[in-house]
């Protein structure tokens, strides 16, 4: 399955990556990473980019790795729908301090408005 | 969630704060207390939890398995939260906390299925804004879903005001105490 994993800067991007990385190398995914803008990562790209390669050399996956520009959740489907993906995977979701799951806008964004089979990871 | 929240200008309240005890619409007598931080009234919360509807879940909580409650719950009561428990009986009725969030706290309130809408809501936030003022709690937020109107009615007539609804769930605040 060609799948396109969308990564910012939350603890939830950090599960989703794992996940999904894992679940490639199971099923033998055609996976691609698109490190995307986000405004509120407490994070630098550059510490994003090599937590994506050690997991993804730590797991034997072979993966695209790019960036994307502009808005998150509208350039994650414009992707997902003009390259022919099967999939898109992205983090599922920060908690409030009650626990209560709360969904980023880009991925209300991207599960109102894609075409494609989303996986939200938990 | 260090996000900016909009509070609004005008204080709620005064707020009667727990523990008080009242009769339900149903004519059951409910106490409602802060909760002690004991093993008996610990297990009691978990077993309301556990009958809980799933249903009535939102956004996540209350889980669903016993081992996730106790797992949520012991992480919300070390968090020097403000809880009030509404009892009736031996029996947990209703729970209500208030969770540390920065300099604001996050308000949520569960009733079980057998004791909603008999006027114990009502009277269980209002016993936990009252304690948690009295604690210098200033500032109070929620989520609810925005098809809920009778919590959104609830909400706004204990002084809340809508402060998000971008999201699919929409946001609340209230003021609850003048700033130092």
């Amino acid at each position: 399955m060609k799948v396109l994993l969308g990564i910012g800067g939350g603890d939830d991007s950090r599960r989703a990556l794992e996940q999904t990385v894992s679940r490639a190398a199971e099923a033998g995914d055609d996976l691609t990473v698109a490190v995307v803008d986000d405004p509120g990562a407490e994070r630098p790209v550059d510490d994003i980019e090599a937590e994506i390669d050690e997991v993804l050399a730590a797991a034997g996956v072979d993966a695209e790795v790019r960036h994307v520009d502009g808005d998150a959740g509208s350039e994650l489907v414009r992707i997902a729908e003009s390259e022919g993906f099967d999939r898109v995977a992205l983090g599922g979701g920060t908690t409030s301090p009650m626990g209560k799951i709360q969904l980023g806008a880009t991925a209300q964004f991207v599960l109102l408005n894609s075409h494609v089979t989303v996986s939200l990871v938990r | 969630m260090n996000r900016d929240r909009n509070y609004p200008s005008t204080v709620a309240g005064p707020f009667e704060a727990a523990p008080f005890a009242f009769d339900d619409r149903e004519g059951r007598e409910i106490e409602l207390r802060p909760y002690n931080g004991g093993d008996d009234e610990f297990e009691s919360l978990v077993s309301m939890y556990v009958a809980f509807d799933p249903a009535d879940r939102a956004q996540g909580i209350p889980p669903g398995d016993e081992g996730r409650i106790r797992t949520w719950l012991d992480g919300l009561l070390e968090k020097e939260s403000y809880n009030v428990v509404a009892w009736h009986g031996d029996t947990v009725a209703g729970h209500a906390t208030l969770v540390p969030d920065d300099d604001t706290y996050e308000l949520a309130i569960f009733v079980l299925q057998a004791y909603q809408e008999s006027g114990i809501g009502t009277r269980l936030m209002r016993g936990l804004l009252g304690y948690g003022a009295e604690n210098g709690v200033d500032r109070v937020w929620l989520s609810v879903e925005r098809w809920n109107k009778a919590e959104i009615g609830l909400y706004e007539k204990l002084g809340f005001e809508i402060s998000n609804s971008e999201s699919f769930e929409m946001e609340m605040s209230a003021r609850i105490a003048t700033e130092e």
